[in-house]
């Protein structure tokens, strides 16, 4: 079809707009990068630190963004209680931990004292994840899609409230692990103990999934439903069934994640899931939703990003209190990599359209 | 047509028989005021409602305070005027939003007399315009930012009064023990981007250099924001002696918990003011909190019976107090209550009115009120708090330790002026 004269003025002017702010982002934070490393206000030795401080919060970005991914993959859907799927998953560790931390255990076996609470967060996380499937997601399969993603809001709220009204509005401490005080040299480079333990268990359990995913029947059978549940249907899969284990392998990864966090954090509240959800559904569209290894790279360059960000180029740019705009950094590389690469960094991972 | 006629003729005759047959004493009084009467019947109670921050990592300020107006009342012994008193509480959420939104739940309310609250400077900021157009008049016992009660505040806040000090006081107090009493030169702030800890922050900063010492960075965080290590780093990297940071309960606590995993900050000074003087900074700040100062008003220069304040709360509650302004909110009510005793009107049934006018002005002439906290008067632009600041040094990182108003084992402890 030919288009006239005018529309393809249009088209050139909006691609050429588009393609100013590209050049415009890009110059920013070069310019600003520059004028940082020229000011010389940091050593080597803290630029790595931000880089560290990056990677283990976008190790457990990248845990959460996996929920977040298979769903999607699996039902095109966007599953907003993930955050909070991560809260009770961060609440069951504290419960058990502390209990065990009362009994001397996590003192004397620190390995299982750290093991036992993730793994109880998972199955716990998961369990939830499964309710809130059957109950919020279920009966709702055939409605249009605007339809689920109002119920995930719902069950969001459900959960952060509910867990408000069990454990009340104040924050809880989760105990310190002695084991993981103090700091690890790790090539001539003094590291966090519960930073490298944090990045270390998050890419197992990462590496976990990717296995199942990838080299078992129940992943085969994911991946077959995310092409096509009917075509999977036909095929002698219980699509049910493998529906209910992606939200329930997502939200295992979302509890673990709970825990890992809380180690750094030490916080634990019926809030705390929200900005990690918001922050995790960055990542998985970075890397490319539906992705599972672009769920990975996404968090881990989120993470990243966020820490060297703000004085890396902003502080650069002259900008005041730069930290305050590290939400802004997440947000605006979301822009960014929508702009330049619409599919996230991997690419989305959909073979056939759905509408 | 003529039996329609006949109809209606007979309706207004049957109405006119009803309205004389009717409490023909009824108004007695007539409202002049302004801003219109409160009308309380014979057996309606008197109601107040404390606003404020009952939800989230602040709660415990908000309860703090709540609980000091709760043991006003039974002070009264939940009576005025003979009434009972009816207390409500709205959530602000320690929030400009949240402020607006509970203030505009109120300003709804017409059966309300007076209110304290709220608990942070930013619920007022976003609520206070609702609250002074609906004619009501609010007593902060914890609001500190400066600028509420400034001479030049504005109309909006013409329904605004506090007990609380302005953080001029503290920010100036927390300046001189730095640079008199830890002799430190060099410092750094962070703050939360509330209105409270921003303006707190500043306020110690100039005072700073005015004594003598230099700023070395001033950073700000999101209130949202969990990991502090990346701006630790870079306040790190600034060298200070000193690192203030003034904030809320949540980024108080994560900031405490990592400042000592940051390298270059392992022995620096922290302190932390009225925001974070509770017990939950303790389990959100883990071991890093022993050794910490906070600033937060001199229990000990208050002037009135505080010790019996503290058994009654006690029997009450048990426990510690959970934060620095229970007394203010009790002084807060006690003032409300003195007021409105003096302005309201009161019929031989029991009837009252309130004029909101006359109850505002009262307010703020209030003059040698003696309160819990000191002698108490107010200025014209609503400041009524007798502002003495201390510094105070926590000395065991277990929440359970906290009773900064033992006589045994203060924890924290007061250690300057």
């Amino acid at each position: 079809m030919r288009t006239s004269i005018g529309e393809r003025l249009l088209d050139l002017a909006v691609s050429g707009v588009l393609w100013g702010f590209r050049i415009l982002l890009v110059a920013g934070i070069l310019i600003g990068t520059i004028a940082t490393v020229r000011a010389g206000k940091y050593t080597s030795e803290q630029w790595i630190d931000f880089v560290v401080f990056g990677i283990s919060q976008g190790s457990i970005y990248a845990l959460i963004a996996l929920g977040y991914t298979m769903v999607y993959g699996i039902l095109r859907m966007i599953n907003f209680a993930h955050g909070d799927i991560f809260m009770t998953g961060a609440f069951a560790g504290y419960f058990l931990a502390t209990w065990l931390n009362g009994t001397g255990f996590i003192d004397n076996n620190p390995v299982l004292g750290l093991v036992i609470p993730i793994l109880f967060a998972m199955i716990v996380a998961g369990g939830i994840a499964m309710l809130v499937e059957r109950i919020a997601y279920r009966p709702l399969r055939g409605a249009p899609r605007l339809v689920p993603l109002i119920s995930a809001i719902g069950a969001s709220f459900f959960l952060e409230y509910a867990f408000r009204g069990f454990f009340g509005p104040g924050v809880y401490a989760y105990p310190p692990i002695k084991a993981l005080e103090g700091e690890w040299n790790i090539l001539g480079i003094a590291v966090l103990k519960v930073q490298v333990v944090v990045a270390i268990a998050a890419f197992i359990m990462m590496a976990i999934l990717y296995y199942i995913v990838m080299f078992t029947k129940v992943g085969k059978a994911m991946r077959a439903v995310s092409e096509s549940k009917d075509t999977a249907a036909l095929m002698g899969i219980d699509v049910n069934r493998i529906i209910v284990s992606t939200f329930a392998l997502g939200a295992a990864m979302a509890g673990a994640a709970g825990v890992l966090y809380s180690l750094i954090y030490r916080q634990v509240g019926f809030f705390m899931g929200f900005t990690p959800g918001i922050k995790a559904f960055t990542a998985a569209v970075l890397g490319g939703i539906g992705n599972i290894p672009g769920a990975m790279v996404g968090g881990l360059v989120l993470g990243i990003f966020e820490s060297v960000g703000p004085s890396l180029f902003l502080e650069g740019l002259g900008i005041p209190r730069p930290y305050q705009l590290k939400d802004a950094i997440a947000f605006t590389m979301l822009v960014m990599i929508l702009l330049f690469r619409p599919s996230g960094i991997l690419g989305e991972r959909i073979t056939t359209k759905k509408a | 047509m003529k039996r329609l006629f006949t109809l209606i003729s007979l309706l207004v005759l049957a109405s006119m028989v009803l309205a004389a047959c009717g409490p023909s004493a009824a108004p007695a009084y007539e409202c002049t005021d302004a801003l219109g009467c409160v009308t309380i019947a014979p057996a309606e109670p008197v109601h107040i409602a404390y606003w404020g921050v009952l939800s989230g990592a602040d709660a415990s300020l908000g309860e703090d305070s709540k609980r000091g107006v709760e043991i006003a009342i039974d002070d009264m012994g939940g009576k005025v005027l003979d009434h009972d008193i009816l207390l409500t509480t709205e959530d602000g959420g320690c929030t400009p939003e949240g402020g607006a939104t509970a203030a505009a739940k109120l300003a709804s309310d017409t059966s309300l007399v007076g209110l304290i609250g709220s608990s942070c400077s930013d619920e007022t900021v976003g609520g206070i315009a609702a609250i002074t157009n609906a004619g009501l008049t609010t007593i902060s016992p914890s609001n500190t930012r400066p600028v509420l009660t400034s001479p030049d505040r504005g109309p909006d806040y013409a329904g605004y009064a506090r007990t609380a000090h302005s953080d001029a006081f503290q920010g100036k107090a927390v300046a001189e023990f730095a640079y008199n009493f830890l002799k430190v030169t060099k410092a750094a702030t962070l703050h939360d981007g509330s209105a409270y800890a921003q303006a707190l922050q500043q306020v110690f900063a100039d005072e700073f250099v005015k004594l003598g010492g230099t700023i070395v960075a001033q950073e700000a965080v999101a209130k949202d924001a969990t990991d502090m290590k990346p701006v630790l780093t870079t306040i790190a990297a600034a060298g200070p002696e000193l690192f203030y940071y003034p904030v809320f309960v949540a980024v108080g606590g994560f900031v405490t918990a990592q400042i000592r995993d940051v390298a270059g900050l392992e022995d620096v000074k922290i302190i932390g003011s009225d925001g974070i003087f509770t017990a939950d900074l303790l389990k959100g700040g883990g071991a890093n909190t022993k050794g910490m100062y906070l600033s937060s008003p001199d229990f000990s220069a208050f002037t009135g019976d505080y010790a019996g304040f503290i058994a009654k709360h006690k029997a009450k509650y048990g426990g510690s107090t959970l934060s620095t302004f229970h007394a203010h909110a009790y002084d807060a009510t006690n003032i409300l209550f003195a007021a409105l005793e003096k302005v309201a009107v009161v019929e031989a049934d029991g009837t009252i009115y309130v004029p909101r006018t006359a109850l505002r002005e009262a307010i703020f002439a209030t003059k040698d009120f003696k309160g819990v906290t000191g002698t108490l008067s107010c200025s014209p632009s609503g400041d009524c708090g007798a502002p003495v600041i201390a510094v105070y040094e926590i000395m065991d990182s277990d929440p359970a330790s906290w009773d900064p108003t033992s006589a045994t084992a203060p924890n924290p402890k007061k250690i300057y002026p």
